[in-house]
């Protein structure tokens, strides 16, 4: 065998083996029991599931969530249209995770329902759904006013009277720590601390223009920690000047954690440019949602609008948090009000009924090829098949959701996508008909329809795209699936089935192949 | 079988007239339906809208009673109500959703009649639409954007006649076959606006095919030197020799959908539906709209 064919042939083989062995998860997950499901560790479980295509919750059903915006935060006219604004930021979240088809709906006039599909950890759920998502930067007090405050609260809580020595800590100072030269608190003073600084004479103490704030949970060796910062109340930039937010593994200072880099837009970058030229050697807290994440020293002007948010657990959870940074904060804070596991919303006889019609369909199509092209059907079925499990691949790699109408439409994909191969071998016919030999109308064949499958199918995936990068929930869900369709079928109908040819005339020999 | 295809000599473009008749019959039908039952026009002639919960809202009713989900979807279904009803949380406990029009108490009378069982109404309350108006604009304006995108694609790679028939025979096959199927008073669903985008795919592919031959016979001519006959014979030509491809694509795709439509049952049913008349409709427009307008505005400009 020519090393050229060798190769082609490899390529073939690993078309249809890669595939399957990204499929394997899928397979492993549709086909495990309930109770082996439960003996699997959680872990483990859900490293399945990430790598395994998600099924729609008309099939599978999922996770069911009921936020409320919180009434206490919105004035009265205004919750009905707090509510909407939930939905939408909800579901640009959720479309920031990829293909997922929920479900997000208004319930009454001040909830929201959310349903996502398969299984979701409620932490995941929380973080995706609960969480407002409101980044703030905050100035750092001066670190003697905040010496300053936790010596008058000693004071306060033993009635005034003043520390006979300094070396006695007081009641407040002795529930804090020192870690990295900031001020901690450890997991099991949090509940008192945080209780004493809602002291009313504790709130009063603090100086105008000053909060206090909690810091994200930290562990040191094995113990929690949080830490207490006093910042400036006034916040200069947020999170609304954001232009780009990604996840990724620090490197420097962060090395080897994860975090999350954010860009802002030409204002936010101007605004963040001036606050770090003008409190050089200050320190600057990133503020998520009421909780400082860290307090970077500011160690020059930063001109690029640049910056980074640490102090986050996991990859997956950097991920999910950049994901909802980009959507943007929600308008109000929301409560999870309830959340449940939800059955399927079809029966059991209509994804039946539905599954079978999409087999028959598919049989049929390849049945016909089969009948109407001979050899030539059979390479091209070749192709089909390539291409129906290549997308799936591609699908559960990036953990997309099949829904019932979604698996129609991949079906009728799949089936257009005889189109190509059906023009090739009309084309290469045609050229018989002309008495040219084979070989030679093979080539032709394949050059003249190469041409008008490219134009067609490029412009239904200039369309794709359009839908896939500005649309939002189920149409870009169907965009996604139609363009990688249009691009594996590139390769699998031009491509490979163009080798196949190749590979049974030079090397088996044959000397045309039944069209 | 199908040797007629290969020899084939149809007249095609003799007959546009009448295909631009029947075209225009199908397109008023196409807009009678999406005017009286997609748009508020049709409460005129008292015709209710087809749009589904997806796009209105309605209903949602949570109650527990002890019957398996099975049973509860038929009882709800034979009393004619169309709902989506999902098991939640523990066993006995449902979650049903569906358009308005019935309270939740004669729901629950209906359900305790049918079940022959208590059951207890946990929660009833209005849900929104799953796409809302701003979701839907923006599909609406979304798929705008992607035809100008097809224009202008087909003008750089054919030419600009070429791009607007391409895109006149786009909304020629959506109109027709999202009007016939709301105008026999199915329901608009999620599934039918896959379909539609679908469609446009499809549409835009068959269009490709022909007008690409098209420029490939005309090639080898100078415009100005060819006669209007011979010209038509070129678009004859070119439609001719590509109706086999036409033909047996626009089989599988028909293949697929009609089985769908035959064996998936009400899930697939309105997918199926459109995917059905748009398969035909959007081969009969390749030829007989895109071609045909194509050829109508070459031979005018010969004219003048």
């Amino acid at each position: 065998m020519s090393n050229k064919n060798l190769i082609r042939l490899i390529v073939i083989i690993l078309t249809f083996v890669v595939p399957l062995w990204l499929l394997q998860p899928t397979y492993k997950v549709l086909t495990m029991s309930e109770s082996e499901k439960e003996k699997l560790n959680p872990l483990e479980f859900q490293k399945l599931m990430r790598n395994s295509l998600n099924l729609g919750l008309d099939i599978q059903g999922g996770m069911y969530v009921v936020l409320s915006v919180d009434k206490d935060k919105v004035k009265g006219e205004h919750i009905k249209d707090a509510a909407d604004r939930v939905v939408e930021v909800i579901r640009n979240r959720v479309d920031q995770l990829g293909v997922f088809e929920p479900v997000i709906q208004k319930v009454g006039e001040d909830r929201v329902v959310v349903q996502l599909p398969g299984v979701i950890s409620k932490e995941r759920a929380r973080m995706i759904l609960g969480k407002t998502a409101l980044l703030e930067f905050k100035l750092l007090a001066d670190e003697n006013l905040f010496a300053d405050f936790i010596r008058g609260v000693d004071r306060i809580l033993r009635g005034g009277k003043m520390l006979s020595a300094d070396t006695l800590r007081g009641p407040f100072s002795s529930l804090l720590v020192a870690l990295e030269g900031d001020v901690a608190v450890a997991e099991e003073n949090w509940a008192k601390v945080d209780s004493i600084l809602k002291l009313p004479e504790v709130q009063n103490l603090i100086p105008v223009g000053y909060e206090i704030l909690w810091g994200a949970t930290q562990e040191v060796q094995g113990k929690k920690f949080r830490k207490l910062y006093m910042v400036k109340a006034e916040t200069p930039l947020t999170g609304a000047y954001l232009m780009d937010a990604n996840a990724t593994i620090g490197q420097q200072q962060a090395a080897g954690q994860p975090i999350v880099q954010i860009r802002f837009d030409r204002t936010g970058a101007a605004i963040f440019a001036r606050i770090t030229g003008e409190n050089v050697g200050k320190r600057l807290a990133i503020v998520l949602d009421g909780v400082v994440q860290s307090a970077p020293r500011i160690q020059e002007r930063i001109p690029t609008g640049n910056a980074q948010i640490t102090g986050i657990r996991s990859l997956r959870e950097a991920q999910d948090l950049a994901a909802i940074l980009r959507a943007g904060a929600l308008p109000v804070p929301v409560k999870i009000e309830e959340e449940r596991v939800i059955g399927p919303s079809l029966g059991k006889d209509s994804i039946q009924k539905g599954m079978i019609a999409l087999a028959v369909a598919f049989l049929l199509v390849i049945a016909f090829m089969i009948f109407y092209y001979r050899i030539g059907g059979i390479i091209a079925n070749i192709a089909l098949f390539a291409n129906l499990i290549l997308i799936l691949a591609i699908m559960a790699m990036i953990n997309a959701t099949l829904t019932m109408p979604g698996m129609a439409g991949l079906i009728l994909t799949v089936g257009m996508a005889v189109d190509s191969n059906v023009l090739i071998f009309e084309r290469i016919r045609e050229e018989l008909r002309k008495g040219n030999p084979f070989r030679t109308a093979l080539e032709s064949g394949y050059s003249n329809a190469r041409r008008t499958i490219l134009d067609a199918n490029i412009t239904t995936l200039l369309t794709a795209l359009v839908l896939m990068f500005l649309g939002t929930g189920p149409i870009r869900g169907f965009a996604v699936v139609l363009s990688i369709g249009i691009l594996v079928n590139f390769f699998t109908s031009i491509v490979m089935t163009r080798w196949i040819f190749n590979i049974l005339l030079e090397e088996l020999k044959w000397k045309e192949v039944a069209i | 079988m199908f040797k007629f295809l290969y020899n084939a000599n149809f007249d095609f473009m003799g007959k546009r007239k009448v295909a631009y008749t029947l075209s225009l019959i199908m397109l008023f039908l196409g807009l009678l339906g999406i005017t009286l039952r997609l748009t508020p026009l049709g409460s005129l002639v008292n015709l209710k809208q087809t749009w589904s919960i997806d796009f209105t809202g309605g209903s949602l009713v949570q109650v527990f009673v002890e019957a398996p989900i099975d049973k509860v979807r038929s009882a709800v279904l034979s009393a004619g109500i169309r709902a989506e009803i999902q098991n939640i949380g523990e066993r006995n406990e449902y979650l049903i959703k569906y358009a308005e029009g019935v309270e939740a108490d004669s729901l629950v009378k209906i359900l305790e009649g049918k079940l022959g069982k208590k059951v207890r109404l946990d929660r009833a309350e209005k849900v929104g639409p799953r796409i809302g108006t701003e979701l839907r604009n923006r599909a609406i304006i979304l798929s705008l954007v992607g035809l100008l995108v097809i224009l202008i694609y087909v003008w750089f790679r054919f030419d600009l006649v070429f791009g607007v028939a391409s895109v006149l025979a786009l909304f020629h096959d959506v109109i027709i076959s999202w009007g016939i199927h709301s105008l026999l008073g199915f329901e608009t669903d999620m599934t039918v606006i896959a379909a539609v985008l679908t469609l446009m795919g499809y549409s835009i592919n068959d269009s490709i095919v022909i007008a690409d031959r098209v420029r490939e016979y005309l090639g080898r001519f100078r415009l100005m030197e060819i006669s209007p006959r011979e010209l038509m014979k070129i678009f004859n030509d070119a439609i001719n020799s590509t109706l086999p491809r036409t033909v047996i694509t626009s089989l599988t795709v028909f293949i697929v959908v009609f089985s769908i439509l035959i064996l998936g049952g009400p899930v697939l049913f309105n997918f199926a539906f459109v995917m059905t008349i748009g398969t035909i409709v959007g081969t009969y427009s390749s030829i007989f709209i895109v071609a045909a307008l194509v050829l109508d505005w070459r031979l005018r400009k010969k004219g003048s």
